[in-house]
């Protein structure tokens, strides 16, 4: 039975935010008997009610609210209002993932002394490292079911894999194979098996996906110590003439201003709505936003060198058949800076709709050069590319005060500029990527640039120093003791892995810290 | 006034004969626009039919795909055929044409050639009328359910149970 809590409680934990981070902290805590209020801008969908319908699901799960963007990147350029591809809803982004789940490589953790100094780059060291992750990790791979762990088989390779498969393998790539993924190979935890229907990108209605809308969500309610109140969009974070926060203020679904009362507050709303929030919440006390002493928030924003290659063949492949993202090679993730980079990356299978193909596949581009491609979709196929991008300070989100929201609130802007370590290391990609292609017949290849990003990572980063970054090692803020970054925005360099598996890790591991704490009456 | 309904049905003949231009492969009648085989008829609201046989034209010539019928390229553009959008449609024909009689030609939809009538977009591209047809083409375009077959592109499975069972991994040629 989900519980209902008074806006006057100051005993609950607020947190904003439901996705991979917020709504696993919030099970997390529920299951430990912590009291939790999770604030969820958007509505509730499930299984059920999603649509495999690529525009059609866009406007029912996006996050469509104004952002503004600038930079040299593309994005800006070719969808400068829509900096994201992240999702509104209970559950967040978790509707949308792919289900790949990789943890990080043991270097990734520190890659300011793996990588040395890089010009430009704002490297730092996480204050965390693998050994002590990976009980962490080894709950989030039993918690999301992933493959090819835990004695869970590997998905089935679809079309799209064999063909990358066999690629790669004349390559000479041996760490190749259909992904860890969050997506049942056989029923699990309740859950029925991946029927290889695609649409993973528009929410699963197998439920194969692990998502949190219809896991950690429900089970948290089912405890009676956690209320989801959706449709309720934080404006603000409150404190107290001791700095320690005592709310937060929040426009519900009818549009009416309340103010939720907090022991500990929780931001769990992505690398934009975070930061965006923590800087809406300046006060006289706090000028420059919440957590801010070190001036870092916002700032070393991070959404991995990305890119996509597709390719045609003489004959169909039909790669919209099975799972959207059932295939990786691993070979590139390693850090070898002969090639001319700092950091590795992934190639994973990936396909899209035609509506989708149309939209990203040269985004502006028109004339034959672009339909002919068009015309060979049926034999064509696809790959992402997703590797370590560097932090820079100049990367960043800011309040545009020229821009507000519905609710009246400065709008983020995200800026972003390319890093030459991010280019050299996408321009290899594309080359290897192509050969892959090559290797088994392409008759042409398509270098794809970056979509909107769903990987918003490092805006409100971990540190072990507070003048390096925002939060320390449990994403507790360095400045304020009962105030917390529970999403990707902590991430204090991004890795070559997609992140959600890391998020997970860091939510529980999180949830284990404050619950301990508040029953020390530490916090 | 004309209506589809009086236009679709006719031969050839009659349906020439209430035209008052026949450009390309549109003919365009007194308040519409028609397939010149009268397979389907557009009856204007606030566009001339001159203008929105030209941005019909104009649609297929930047995203060309010869199996896809003009129909649903009259789909793609209709939008555009609104009481808002009607001047800046307007205007931004007029500046089609205009390009298009710099280069010798009558006016755009009958510059014959679809090579010239590709320089004269190009020679407008960076233009934000050509942008926001071409930007409205993107969904008006390629997100018609009816020419996803056209590109093989067989939509939602779910209803059908997946692809598990129906070809999912059934390349035959590797």
């Amino acid at each position: 039975m989900a519980a209902s809590f008074d806006l006057t409680d100051d005993s609950v934990v607020v947190i904003i935010g439901t996705g991979a981070g917020g709504g696993v902290l919030a099970n997390e805590l529920a299951q430990k008997g912590v009291r939790v209020v999770a604030l969820e801008a958007g509505g509730r969908y499930l299984p059920e009610d999603y649509v495999n319908d690529e525009w059609e699901s866009f406007g029912q799960l996006a996050w469509l609210d104004p952002r503004t963007t600038s930079g040299d990147w593309r994005v800006a350029k070719d969808f400068s209002g829509l900096p994201a591809w992240i999702v509104k809803a209970v559950g967040g982004t978790t509707t949308h993932w792919a289900g790949a789940s990789l943890r990080f490589q043991a270097h990734e953790w520190k890659a300011a002394t793996t990588y040395g100094a890089v010009e430009g780059a704002n490297l730092l060291d996480w204050p965390i490292d693998a050994a002590e992750m990976e009980p962490w990790y080894d709950l989030a791979e039993k918690k999301l079911g992933v493959t090819r762990t835990n004695g869970i088989a590997g998905l089935p390779g679809n079309n799209n894999y064999l063909l990358f498969e066999k690629g790669a393998k004349a390559l000479g790539y041996t760490e190749v194979h259909t992904g860890r993924m969050a997506i049942n190979s056989a029923e699990y935890d309740g859950r029925s098996f991946c029927h290889q229907t695609g649409f993973c990108f528009q929410g699963c209605k197998w439920g194969a996906k692990w998502s949190a809308a219809y896991t950690d969500i429900p089970r948290g309610e089912a405890t009676g110590n956690l209320e989801v109140r959706e449709r309720a969009h934080a404006a603000r974070i409150l404190h107290d003439d001791a700095g320690k926060v005592t709310g937060v203020e929040y426009f519900d679904r009818d549009g009416t201003l309340q103010f939720q009362r907090a022991r500990i507050v929780c931001v769990a709303g992505n690398s934009f709505e975070s930061p965006r929030l923590l800087l809406n919440s300046a006060s006289s006390m706090f000028p420059d936003g919440l957590a801010n002493s070190s001036g870092q928030v916002g700032r070393n924003y991070m959404r991995h060198m990305t890119g996509s290659v597709y390719a045609t063949f003489d004959k169909p492949v039909r790669m919209w058949r099975g799972t959207t993202m059932a295939g990786i090679i691993s070979d590139e993730a390693r850090h070898d800076p002969s090639r001319g980079f700092v950091g590795g990356y992934e190639m994973e299978t990936l396909a899209l709709g035609i509506p989708f193909m149309a939209a990203f596949l040269d985004p502006g581009a028109w004339g034959r050069e672009f339909t002919t491609a068009l015309d060979a979709y049926e034999y064509m196929a696809g790959m992402w590319l997703v590797g370590e991008d560097m932090p820079q300070e100049s990367n960043r989100v800011t309040l545009n005060a020229e821009v507000k929201d519905q609710w009246g609130l400065p709008v983020a802007n995200v800026h972003f500029d390319d890093h030459p370590n991010d280019i050299a290391m996408r321009n290899h990609a594309y080359r290897q990527g192509r050969a892959v292609y090559e290797a088994v017949g392409a008759t042409r290849t398509f270098p794809t640039p970056p979509y909107p990003s769903t990987h918003n990572l490092g805006t409100n980063r971990m540190s072990e120093r507070p003048e390096d970054g925002v939060v320390n090692r449990w994403g507790q803020s360095h400045d304020i003791a009962n105030l917390f970054v529970s999403d990707g925005s902590q991430f204090t360099t991004g890795a070559a892995e997609n992140p959600t598996l890391t998020i997970v890790a860091l939510a529980i591991r999180q949830a284990d810290h404050i619950a301990r704490e508040m029953a020390a009456q530490t916090l | 006034m004309t209506t589809t309904a009086d236009v679709r049905g006719m031969t050839r003949r009659q349906l020439l004969s209430r035209a008052s231009a026949a450009g390309a492969s549109l003919v365009v009648g007194a308040g519409f626009v028609a397939a010149p085989d009268a397979a389907w008829a557009y009856e204007t609201a606030h566009l001339k039919p001159e203008t929105f046989a030209t941005l019909v034209r104009m649609a297929r010539d930047i995203y060309p795909h010869d199996r896809i019928p003009d129909a649903h390229y009259v789909i793609a553009v209709k939008g555009h055929d609104s009481a808002e959008a009607a001047p800046a449609i307007e205007a931004g024909i007029a500046g089609l044409d205009a390009a298009a009689q710099a280069r010798g030609f009558p006016g755009y939809l009958d510059t014959g050639w679809e090579r010239d009538r590709v320089d004269i977009l190009r020679g407008i591209e960076d233009s934000a009328f050509f942008q926001t047809i071409r930007g409205g083409l993107v969904t008006g375009l390629y997100n018609q359910k009816a020419v996803w077959p056209i590109f093989g592109y067989e939509g939602e499975s779910y209803s059908q149970g997946g692809y598990i069972e129906r070809g999912f991994n059934d390349i035959d040629w590797l």
